[in-house]
């Protein structure tokens, strides 16, 4: 039993938070170094600040950009295969890794605290379902490359919709308990009719990029990506931040919430807006990647605590830094890629059962 | 603050809960409601508190029907105390009682030192500061209750609703829980109330309240309204009052026992 845990008076956070931001630029830059082609960290630093000051110089006005050009010269020292292999093939993925375990990891963390109950995972309303299907559909019906992100996209966040909708007209029951149902009755049809796609596609051709795709992978991530799903990832992100103290007055209960003069409605809602754009945008150009929504804001609780003050933030860092890690090691394992979906649960399940066994009864859930 | 409930009914789907119940609580009133299980005290204040919409009737405070009161300034007039149940996430203390000041904490904002420091002030006036960074999952039933009551007490209230305060605590902790909850009236505050002992009516409460078949069936002062035909009718079951003299012997007590007339003379004819 680890001591400090049972005595949170002596916690410092603010060191804990600067070790987190240290492990996770750490894991950032090294992972640019991983891989076949070997980048020195000098070039590597040199091709990250050029590219920085380049895409920074095009939104300056034109009269301001040579100025600025001029100010900050970096020699081209570098080979443009060391170029090539950072800015285009490392920086997508690591960049995605990044994105989408603090997109998982967010997600995760404020479900649980939305539905009082920390064992659930960013799936529960159907995101990840609805998408999954939507890219089963997009492939089925070669939509093409950005079609098939599109589609999943649309259905994670249509699941989702259609299950609140639903949940919002029952009368009869506690809304979170609807909304569970619903999700739930949702996640399972779509699943189904997964099945059925996969069940009436072409076994040669369109069945195996499918099975693929369910896997969950970051290896074909391009350029495109970044853009299609870093804008509503953001977008979730910056707005959970914002939520993030307010999040707590979710996980104490809808009419304790009212009774403190708080719009627990309003406030779910946009909660759970935020919740299905992150898990949508992610897997709609990722695949399935599970895990970590539930395992990542569980240890950010035994380190951090249990105020969304400091979980939402500490959550996304340390899934950004997690899902970094286990992606290295997916292109890294063996010389063809290992899909990321298969590793996080390889990784997260038996983490998951030592939290299990290594907590006392009452500190933990 | 007063609050006044004018001919509140409310049903659940054609299952009438509350019919026609009227009361008044002042500033320096503590108001226990007593009645049988099922009899709708919990829907009572639920109404009272706006998360039940009533049927028909007004819950009004201070005059202005709570209904025309935003849900935040509602905040600031009247605070709620839930029965305490094991909370699902381990906040601590603090945090927990934090989370009473939200009307003060914006979007995009996190508590400051200036609301920590409101926070720990009314922790300290509840004697339990030095539970501050303590678990809310940690700590004994009573501790909690005492977290929930400092996070109603910092929204800064003078009316304070409390749902049976006194279930899940030991006889110590019931006691000084009601104590607690006299001396805010004497204060200032008016507090409504539920137990399920008309022991503690006597003790504590300034006015009673009984519920029965969703209507008030008795309202006034303790001593004058809870016969023992009342509690009779209310529990189903005999009990004789005694007038015994308090501790300190300044004052006469009543205190209830249970078995009425039939079991007495059960006894005596044999």
């Amino acid at each position: 039993m680890n001591d400090t845990v049972l005595q949170p008076d002596k916690k410092s956070y603010g060191a804990r938070f600067a070790a987190l931001a240290l492990v996770l630029i750490f894991v950032f830059f090294v992972s640019f170094m991983l891989g076949r082609y070997p980048v020195n960290p000098a070039d590597l630093v040199k091709i990250l600040l050029s590219h920085l000051i380049s895409e920074a110089s095009r939104i300056l006005p034109d009269a301001l950009r040579d100025a600025f050009l001029n100010t900050f010269i970096i020699e081209r020292t570098w080979e443009s295969a060391a170029e090539t292999v950072t800015l285009n093939v490392r920086l997508p993925r690591i960049a995605a890794a990044a994105g989408i375990g603090a997109a998982l990891s967010a997600a995760g963390a404020a479900y649980q605290g939305m539905f009082r109950n920390p064992l659930v995972s960013p799936d529960i309303l159907g995101a990840s379902s609805g998408a999954g299907f939507g890219a089963a559909f997009g492939i089925l019906a070669r939509f093409g490359y950005l079609g098939i992100s599109v589609s999943a996209f649309l259905f994670g966040i249509g699941a989702v919709l259609t299950a609140y909708a639903i949940s919002g007209r029952s009368r009869r029951m506690s809304s979170i308990l609807a909304m569970v149902l619903t999700g739930m009755m949702i996640s399972s049809l779509f699943s189904a009719a997964t099945s059925f796609i996969k069940l009436i596609a072409d076994t040669d051709e369109i069945l195996p990029v499918i099975t693929y795709w369910l896997m969950g992978s970051l290896a074909s991530i391009r350029n495109s990506d970044i853009f299609f799903a870093g804008i509503p990832i953001a977008a979730g992100l910056i707005i959970l931040w914002l939520l993030r103290w307010r999040i707590n007055l979710l996980t104490v209960g809808d009419e304790e919430a009212k009774s403190m003069g708080v719009d627990i409605v309003r406030l779910r809602t946009v909660v759970i807006l935020c919740a299905t754009l992150l898990t949508a945008a992610s897997v709609s150009v990722s695949g399935m990647i599970g895990w970590v929504g539930l395992v990542i804001p569980h240890c950010c609780r035994m380190i951090f605590g249990h105020d969304y003050n400091r979980l939402m933030p500490a959550s996304m860092m340390f899934g950004a830094a997690f899902l970094i890690v286990v992606d290295d090691a997916a292109r890294l394992i063996s010389a063809s890629e290992v899909p990321i979906g298969i590793l996080t649960a390889f990784v997260g399940a038996p983490v998951f059962v030592y939290l299990i066994l290594s907590r006392g009864s009452e500190n933990a859930y | 603050m007063h609050i006044n409930v004018h001919g509140l009914s409310f049903s659940y789907g054609t299952r009438r809960v509350l019919h026609d119940v009227s009361f008044s609580a002042a500033p320096g009133e503590l108001v226990s409601v007593l009645g049988p299980n099922g009899a709708g005290k919990s829907t009572m204040f639920r109404c009272i508190m706006g998360f039940l919409k009533a049927g028909e009737g007004q819950i009004l405070i201070d005059g202005a029907d709570i209904n025309s009161i935003g849900r935040r300034a509602l905040a600031e007039r009247m605070a709620y105390v839930p029965q305490t149940a094991t909370p699902v996430f381990n906040h601590t203390v603090l945090e927990t009682v934090l989370m009473g000041l939200s009307g003060h904490i914006g979007f995009g904002r996190a508590p400051k030192a200036a609301h920590a420091a409101a926070a720990l002030e009314t922790l300290d006036n509840l004697g339990i500061a030095h539970l501050k960074d303590r678990g809310c999952m940690e700590i004994s039933g009573g501790e909690r209750q005492l977290a929930f009551l400092a996070r109603a007490l910092v929204q800064n209230a003078r009316i304070l609703i409390m749902d049976e305060p006194t279930a899940n605590l030991d006889y110590g902790r019931q006691h000084s829980a009601l104590e607690r909850a006299r001396a805010l009236a004497a204060s200032g505050y008016t507090i409504v109330t539920s137990t399920h002992n008309p022991e503690h009516a006597f003790l504590y409460a300034t006015k009673v309240l009984a519920l029965y078949g969703s209507r008030i069936v008795a309202d006034g002062k303790p001593s004058e309204v809870l016969t023992e035909e009342l509690i009779e009718k209310l529990y189903g079951i005999g009990v004789r009052l005694h007038d015994v003299p308090s501790n300190d012997g300044s004052k006469t007590v009543r205190i209830c026992l249970p078995g009425g007339a039939t079991a007495y003379n059960g006894v005596r004819g044999a």
